[in-house]
């Protein structure tokens, strides 16, 4: 056996020796399984049902994205990080713009900026519905995924009417909005926040006070915000530990200052705290969809730009806050029209560290809890 | 030729089953029915387990394969039997072979013993829910095998969950029987039974279903017998064996084909099986709602009307569905199929109001309707919860379903001894 305290600064509670001494079972988790979301394999070391270790096996998904980045005008990779965390590919465009617009020094112009915030958070209820409806199917809950995915729906309807697309949106352009919002865009995304609200109540009436939900995941896959810190976990996995840290509010970009929403921490930093700081994003979503749509200005959507982007030599990193975590952008310009280097910090990427922490001396069906509720994309932790 | 419509007509006017006669050319009949209404009956459940599940879900569920996918469950076998028979290479192929036979054959074993009415079972032992349980823990033995035999970790970790878990609930549900049992003898005309067919005659005699005796006592033990038949059977929210998120498909992961479909089989014949025998200790069996308040010539035919009101608005059902088909050349072989279905339950519905075999059917509708019942109950639990984690599993099953078995044995003693002790002393107030 492998030295239980490798990942010393950490507190780890391992169980460092079986059951009557018994041999380990070694369990190959993925990549083809149902419940790994993609194709993350884990390689368990199980005594019995108990978990002993485990090692994540990644790469099943690398497409060498950054790379391509290399070889690729700033505008022409922009379609290119919709594919990396692919149900939040709005949240992805708007990190890139924004760090390209940074690396410009332009700004978008104010009515940009709501479409694009009122899109983002579209886009991370759609992320937070698909998230709730697998990692529910992943417990055992079966139902949860259609309600999910029925209510999801109205939010992709909204995206392909807006761009055309409805996954791999390319919603956002350097500099602004290619297009212009619809005929009856806010009314219909205001009929949209109106018909979700109760919905969101239907999916908690499931869940939330269901005594074997209860069961599964309270206790389960337990972080306290110093491991979390430590491991550079974020976004609701830390929110839920306690932590009140916010892109959104810590580092406000896009117009977020503007907005008037809370961050929904957790106490325990387990499973189903987990899952209620997710629930109350839903509602924070509502929140600020609500204000931008009320107070979107009239105006160009589009900054000026030049058409051949050949930003100043230099560096820059901008984060968002994507629906999984921090989303960081790190890009190298050596004047040319094409990034030297871009370097993608993904929260999933991050927040899987953090499974081996979590699930060390519990049972194999936490570690399915646990992997749903960290909720990682294997496109955005592969790239 | 009348000589045989004799012979017919000598057993249907007899009062006892095939097995308490020895006729084994009768008994031999009734397996074969019962293997068909059994399979009919997996069959049926296949399509209504997913039909119901899709519309709980908010969708539709088959609706391709025939009229509202009606044959989606014919062309799933058809495919399974078409498949590759594929035993690994790692495997132990003889028990790899001999699991599935295993599990099925306890599966349909135990409906020996069903009693589907006062003379409609095979035969009448009279350790009959003792066979009964001792069968259907077999299968316990089948799971275990196919998932050591699949010689890989996904099977292993399923088949030992499995046997753990059929095990520990075992314990609970045979107090939940033994309590039932101890209510039987409490009755004048006989002392207790095991006998299936006795212990709903006893319910008759005693002139209650054991679900209401000694309230809450009856429906406790019910509902210790309604847990654990869930975990007994492998089904949500108590399916961790075939915990398809965490395990794949659980011990019958290496299975495919014929093999898989034997498993499948034997699952829904063991809920069918474990059902009727909720319904036949607590529900009182095949007797008809209040057979001793509304009894007479009157309410017997008011109730005898039942099957075929029922099959009718099946009919009537399929007719209002046909309606609605789309009305497009595309769509007139399944309308056409779907009224055909329809007018195939309104001829058996109408079928059902003549009165011969009105009488003879009677019972074996009332039982099936309360199966029927389990059956909804099973697909509604499946839609509705999360799955249990192994721990807890155990946790429920020893630490509370365990000492509640315990507790409501002594009671039911206690009470039951009053209640006799009570009688007693009335006999000796009024002689």
């Amino acid at each position: 056996m492998t030295d239980p305290n490798t990942l010393s600064p950490l507190d780890l509670e391992t169980p460092d020796k079986t059951f009557l001494d018994a041999n380990e079972l070694v369990i190959n988790m993925g990549p083809q399984h149902p419940a790994t979301h993609g194709v993350l394999r884990v390689i368990l070391r199980l005594d019995g049902e108990k978990v002993m270790g485990l090692e994540c096996v990644i790469g099943y998904l690398h497409r060498g994205v950054e790379k391509i980045a290399e070889h690729r005008t700033y505008t022409m990779f922009n379609p290119y990080v919709d594919r990396m965390d692919y149900v939040a590919a709005v949240s992805n465009g708007l990190g890139y713009c924004e760090a390209v617009e940074k690396l410009l020094n332009v700004e978008a112009p104010p009515r940009a900026q709501y479409v694009r915030v009122i899109l983002t958070e579209l886009n991370r209820m759609a992320s937070h519905q698909l998230w709730l409806g697998t990692h529910a199917l992943d417990i055992g809950a079966i139902t949860p995924l259609f309600y999910t995915f029925r209510d999801r729906e109205e939010i992709l309807k909204i995206f392909e009417k807006y761009c055309g697309a409805r996954l791999t949106t390319h919603a956002f352009r350097i500099g602004g909005l290619q297009y212009e919002t619809y005929e009856g865009f806010e009314k219909e995304v205001k009929t949209f926040v109106s018909f979700v609200r109760p919905k969101i109540d239907e999916y908690e009436e499931l869940l939330t006070t269901n005594r074997i939900w209860l069961e599964r995941t309270k206790g389960v896959g337990k972080i306290s915000g110093k491991d979390a810190i430590a491991l550079g976990v974020t976004g609701p996995v830390l929110r839920a530990s306690g932590v009140k840290w916010d892109i959104r509010k810590a580092q406000p970009y896009a117009n977020y200052k503007n907005f008037d929403f809370d961050i929904p921490t957790g106490e325990n930093g387990d499973t189903y705290d987990r899952y209620l700081v997710r629930m109350a994003e839903f509602r924070q979503s509502l929140r600020i969809i609500e204000q931008a749509v009320d107070n979107i200005p009239e105006g160009p959507i589009m900054a000026k730009v030049p058409k051949v982007m050949k930003p100043p030599v230099g560096e820059i990193y901008h984060s968002v806050e994507a629906p999984k975590g921090e989303l960081g952008y790190f890009i190298v310009s050596d004047g040319s029209t094409q990034p030297y280097r871009i370097r993608v910090r993904p929260p999933s990427f991050v927040n899987l560290q953090a499974l081996d922490v979590m699930c060390r001396g519990q049972l194999v069906a936490d570690v399915i809890a646990v992997i749903g509720t960290l909720d990682i994309v294997l496109g955005e932790v592969d790239r | 030729m009348h000589a045989f419509i004799q012979y017919v007509q000598s057993y249907l006017d007899s009062d006892q089953t095939p097995g308490g006669a020895g006729n084994v050319f009768w008994a031999i009949v009734y397996i074969m029915l019962v293997f068909v209404g059994l399979s009919i009956a997996v069959i049926a459940m296949n399509w209504l387990e997913r039909k119901i599940l899709a519309h709980m879900q908010v969708r539709l569920g088959p609706m391709r394969v025939g009229p509202h996918g009606l044959l989606q469950p014919i062309a799933d076998a058809i495919k399974l039997l078409l498949k590759e028979d594929i035993i690994p290479a790692e495997a132990d192929a003889a028990v790899f072979w001999i699991a599935p036979f295993i599990v099925v054959l306890a599966a349909f074993t135990v409906f020996v013993v069903v009693p589907f009415g006062p003379t409609h079972a095979i035969t009448d032992m009279n350790i009959g829910i003792l066979f009964m349980l001792g069968v259907s823990s077999l299968s316990v033995l089948g799971i275990v095998t196919a998932g050591w035999a699949s010689n890989s970790h996904y099977p292993l970790i399923g088949a030992l969950r499995s046997s753990a878990q059929m095990v520990s609930y075992e314990v609970a549900m045979g107090l939940a029987v033994i309590s039932v049992i101890m209510m039987t003898s409490l009755n004048d005309a006989s002392t207790g039974t095991l006998s299936m067919i006795g212990i709903v005659q006893a319910q008759l005699a005693q002139g209650e279903w054991f679900i209401f005796k000694f309230f809450p006592l009856g429906l406790i033990g019910f509902g210790i017998f309604a847990i654990a038949m869930v975990a007994e059977t492998n089904r949500a929210p108590f399916d961790l064996p075939e915990a398809e998120s965490e395990l794949t498909a659980g011990f019958h992961t290496e299975y495919s084909g014929f093999r898989w479909s034997l498993f499948f089989l034997a699952e829904y014949s063991a809920m069918i099986a474990v059902s009727s025998i909720a319904v036949t200790l607590w529900l009182g069996g095949w007797l008809r709602p209040f057979p001793n308040l509304l009894s007479g010539p009157t309410w017997d035919l008011v109730f005898s009307l039942f099957p075929g009101i029922a099959f009718l608005l099946l009919a009537v059902m399929c007719f209002y569905n046909t309606a609605r088909m789309p009305k497009h050349p595309l769509f007139r072989v399944q309308t056409m199929g779907l009224a055909g279905f329809g007018v195939v339950l309104a001829l058996i519905g109408l079928i059902l109001f003549i009165p011969a075999v009105r009488i003879r059917v009677t019972d074996i509708f009332w039982f099936a309707a309360k199966v029927a019942g389990f059956m909804y109950l099973y697909i509604w639990y499946r839609g509705t919860f999360p799955r249990y984690r192994f721990d807890q599993l155990m946790k429920v099953g020893w630490k509370v379903l365990l000492p509640t078995g315990l507790a409501l044995l002594i009671l039911t003693a206690v009470v039951g001894m009053r209640t006799e002790l009570w009688a007693e002393l009335q006999g000796a107030w009024r002689p």
